[in-house]
């Protein structure tokens, strides 16, 4: 076990060292950060002024060592565009990315997991198909897309939902359905497809054979085991809302990390970008290592497995 | 004595492909069990003898469906019942246990929880009353120390404690019957004597009557008072034990008991040449015949009927024909 | 109710009907409606140049801006579903826009499956280090979500469609990698490339005489689902302004320039790219999933 735990927390940091490598190259081979922050007419020892200044004159090596000590305090380097601390920024607009998370994730298990039990329970019925359609729509409609056609319906034509920005609950409504329908349907097909395994099993046979009522067997007996994997997918998958919501923020003008990634991209600030998608690929390695270290705790098939 | 079990001319029929293919998987299966008596169903695995336990208790795959025959249970007949009134049958009066122990209980309920519930659902047992009870199977089953191991969950257990919590959760209805499904197949040979012991142990004190599911003859003999052979659907041959180890009247049947190894034989061991036959699509005349080394002509095309040999037993074989005819 | 899973006897003894005889059955189980949807859209992208009213990038003579659909008040059977914000026909631009999208996500999920395919063979046939490090890679790309990556260097590169399919090429390959470097793994046990080795073929004739024939399959039902997802990305992209770049007629552009239409009434702007997008996504989906059903007996989840 303690093995195990350490050897998949070093992973964790490869798979973060090649990461944060790979975003710092990229950044760095694409262009002159410090030829689009001066003005044009700007001479050479301004550049070198400015250069100096944010230390991008020195090697990419040390550049790249200083950044990740400073990450490691919890300093992601400094906004070109506000001269702010990139935490600072990052910080103030995470509460909201969190909200809009947490209600999607929310969104998608309301959906999700009633309709996969149903899909389960009443497998090759109406039903079933009735669900699978959900599930096909849910991978084939461009989130996006849905976020513009509800502020069409939601606020354009019935005037019920404002259209953009924080504030209310009314707000967070249809960027969350925005964002969770995609996964909405990923939570159907695992709750399905897990409920389908479970019912199959033995020890739901063997319930069925004390003869216990179809709901107990069903709500307590095959929920329960068929539950863990779609929570912690959920899990997993609220994180990836938090960071993966870029488009469906903008268009709600909804104030999270994502929106604050799109304006780093286009004012072309390198250490928001930098910090943001960083950030990004550190929380979602460690919602991974925590579900993986929870799971060989928690679930005894799996460590009876290993 | 009126027989606590009565299996008479049962047919269970899987339709696939919307009933485009039909699979007799049970064809007209009659067996009846006394009171505290063990029957041995024997046969190779696909010959039906699982689907025959799962229709006693109505509980069968959705493609699954009794087409015909009676099974009497206590004076009531089971195939007429609903599935809510089955559900007072199973657990409570007629139990059944599964091969496997390890997949049987489930992993996040405690073992006191899945032993309690027959009790709690059927006998409306609550409280204190439930923890004594549950207890009190323990200990039958030989558990140690039950008021601490009923609060573990099955992955804290050996597969022989298993298997037995698996024994503890069939009695704990109070059933009539039991059904065992194969139940030490996954065991190995000193903890599965071991249970074999229990189970008999247990039968004597409760007196529950037992089908005992195997493709294990040795175990036939040790546990049985009767055996009743199963070939592609069908019994082929129905004794008692000591008649059919003495004296098999069927082929098949002799090569099964031919396939048994004997301590200390010379002899080379005897299989049975070729492959079970597919259920889908039987040979006509007698399912045997195809791998029969004592095959008549006629056994390629007229199914042999029931011959009934006196002392109870009875075996499908046109072998039988003359011996039963002539005197 | 009762869910016991149906007894295993009933998998056995099939009959096997002739080569021609499963041709013939393929066939006639294929599914009709997305086959005929993608061949339809196929024919459109190709056709584009000779069935598109007008030019997709200059505005139509006499056409007012925003003109709406056909049916309603104001519209025109000149402009069948209306003019957009340059007085552009929007049939035309949807047509064009087929093309954009078939092509990248044609292009890219084959630039995805490529290199997927490639890491993938690499990883589980040589092992070691290489499996080492190509699996570490892959973790590194599986832990940002593939449509952030994808804006991010999409926002680095700079937009172009050639871009666009290297870019989602290089983001969406990880589930090949992972994918085929298990069916790798089995693959290298079994008997005909332990022989092949014995019998002294090099590494790569092996990987190039078995293993790769042997993961086409998977490989196919792989590229089969990420087609769709590739078109949504590139969709995205192009909305945020750092995918297609105008005034090339793409689904996703048309959308960002409906936008400031939105609160305005023109919901056609809106509508019809969002549709034409739905409608090849689905169709993509419901044909990989019959492929996966087709190639995949073993029903697993790929």
């Amino acid at each position: 076990m303690a093995r195990f735990i350490v050897r998949r927390v070093l992973y964790s940091f490869v798979t973060l060292f090649i990461l944060s490598a790979t975003i710092f190259l990229i950044v760095r081979l694409t262009g002159d950060p410090v030829a689009l922050m001066a003005e044009a007419s700007a001479r050479p020892e301004d550049l070198e002024r400015i250069r100096h200044q944010w230390g991008l004159d020195r090697s990419w090596p040390v550049q790249y060592v200083t950044f990740m000590e400073n990450a490691f305090k919890g300093e992601l380097g400094k906004s070109f565009n506000y001269r702010l601390p990139v935490s600072q920024l990052y910080f103030q607009r995470l509460p909201n990315s969190l909200t809009l998370g947490l209600a999607a994730t929310l969104i998608s298990l309301l959906i999700g997991i009633p309709a996969g039990i149903i899909s389960a329970v009443k497998v090759n019925t109406a039903w079933d198909n009735v669900a699978k359609g959900i599930a096909l729509l849910g991978l084939s409609i461009p989130g996006f897309w849905l976020g513009l056609v509800l502020i069409l319906v939601f606020s354009v034509w019935l005037r019920w939902l404002p259209t953009s920005g924080a504030g209310d609950w009314r707000h967070v409504v249809m960027p969350a359905v925005a964002l969770g329908w995609y996964f909405a349907a990923s939570m159907l097909r695992l709750t399905r497809s897990s409920m389908l395994e479970v019912l199959g099993s033995e020890y739901i046979k063997l319930a069925r054979l004390k003869g216990l009522p179809d709901f107990v067997v069903i709500a307590m007996h095959a929920f329960k085991n068929a539950l863990i994997p779609v929570f912690t997918l959920a899990g997993v998958n609220m994180v990836v809302m938090v960071n993966a919501a870029v488009i469906i923020e903008v268009i709600f003008a909804w104030p999270g990390i994502g929106r604050l990634l799109y304006e780093g991209i286009f004012q072309r600030d390198f250490p928001l970008v930098q910090g943001v998608v960083i950030m990004a690929g550190f929380m979602i390695v460690a919602i991974n290592l925590v579900v993986d270290i929870l799971y060989a705790f928690i679930d005894p098939r799996i460590r009876l497995t290993r | 004595m009126a027989p606590v079990l009565e299996v008479s001319g049962l047919q269970t029929h899987f339709f696939t492909f919307g009933g485009a293919r039909v699979v007799k998987a049970v064809d007209g299966v009659s067996f009846s069990l006394g009171d505290g008596e063990t029957l041995g169903l024997v046969g190779e695995s696909g010959s039906g003898k699982t689907t025959t336990c799962l229709s006693i208790v109505g509980l069968l795959p959705r493609a699954a469906r009794i087409v015909g025959g009676r099974v009497l249970f206590e004076g009531d007949e089971l195939t007429r019942m609903s599935q809510r009134e089955l559900r007072r049958v199973r657990g409570r009066r007629i139990a059944v246990m599964l091969q496997d122990p390890m997949a049987s209980l489930n992993p996040l309920f405690t073992i006191f929880r899945q032993v309690a519930e027959p009790a709690f659902f059927h006998q409306q047992m609550r409280g204190r009353t439930l923890r004594a009870r549950v207890q009190q199977l323990l200990k039958a089953v030989r558990i140690p120390s039950p008021e601490w191991r009923m609060r573990d969950y099955p992955h804290q257990m050996s597969g022989g404690m298993r298997q037995r919590i698996v024994g503890a959760i069939a009695l704990a209805g109070g059933p009539k019957l039991v059904i065992a499904d194969e139940p030490t197949t996954n065991l190995d040979v000193t903890i599965q004597a071991q249970y074999l012991d229990l189970l008999k142990d247990i039968q004597r004190e409760t007196g529950v009557a037992l089908i005992f599911v195997t493709h294990n003859l040795g175990i036939v003999a040790k546990m049985c008072d009767r055996v009743a052979v199963m070939y592609a659907g069908k019994i082929i041959e129905q004794a008692s034990v000591r008649e059919l180890f003495d004296d098999p009247k069927h082929p098949y049947t002799r090569a099964l008991l031919g396939s048994v190894p004997k301590l200390g034989s010379k002899e080379p061991l005897y299989s049975i040449a070729g492959q079970p036959p597919n259920p889908a699509s039987l040979p006509p005349g007698c399912p045997f015949h195809p791998r029969c080394r004592e095959a008549l002509p006629r056994c390629a095309s007229v199914d042999p009927p029931d011959f009934h040999l006196g002392d109870g037993s009875v075996a499908r074989c046109w072998l039988l024909d003359d011996a039963v005819a002539r005197p | 109710m009762a869910t016991i899973p149906a007894d295993p006897r009933l998998a056995v003894g099939r009959a096997t009907p002739g080569r021609l005889g499963v041709l013939i059955k393929a066939a006639r189980e294929a599914p009709l409606a997305p086959l005929v949807i993608l061949g339809g859209l196929v024919l459109i992208a190709l056709l584009a140049d000779l069935i598109a009213p007008y030019d997709p990038t200059v505005p139509v003579k006499g056409a007012e801006m925003f003109r709406p659909p056909f049916w309603m008040e104001g519209g025109s059977v000149a402009t069948p579903l209306g003019t957009d914000f340059q007085s552009r026909d929007i049939l035309t631009r949807l047509i064009y826009g087929a093309r954009v999208s078939l092509i990248v996500g044609l292009m890219g999920t084959l630039v995805a499956g490529s290199i997927g395919t490639a890491l993938g063979i690499l990883s589980g046939y040589v092992g070691g280090w290489v499996d080492q490090i190509i699996m570490r890679l892959t973790d590194a790309w599986l832990a940002l979500p593939a449509i952030v990556f994808a804006i991010f260097l999409a926002a680095m590169f700079g937009p172009s469609m050639w871009n666009i399919i290297v870019i989602l090429g290089s983001v969406y390959w990880t589930r090949y990698a992972r994918v085929i470097r298990g069916e790798v793994l089995s693959l290298r046990e079994r008997e005909f490339v332990k022989l092949a080795e014995i019998a002294g073929a090099s590494k790569l004739r092996v990987i190039k005489k078995h293993i790769l024939p042997n993961v086409m399959n998977t490989a196919t039902v792989l590229a089969s689902l990420t087609v769709g997802v590739v078109i949504i990305a590139e969709a995205s992209l192009s909305f945020l302004g750092v995918g297609v770049p105008p005034p090339q007629p793409a689904w996703g552009l048309m959308l960002s320039e409906a936008r400031p239409t939105l609160m305005t009434g023109q919901w056609w702007l809106t509508v019809f790219p969002g549709a034409c997008i739905l409608l090849i996504v689905l169709a993509t989906q419901l044909f990989g999933d019959w492929l996966r059903v087709r190639l995949d007996p073993q029903q697993r989840n790929l």
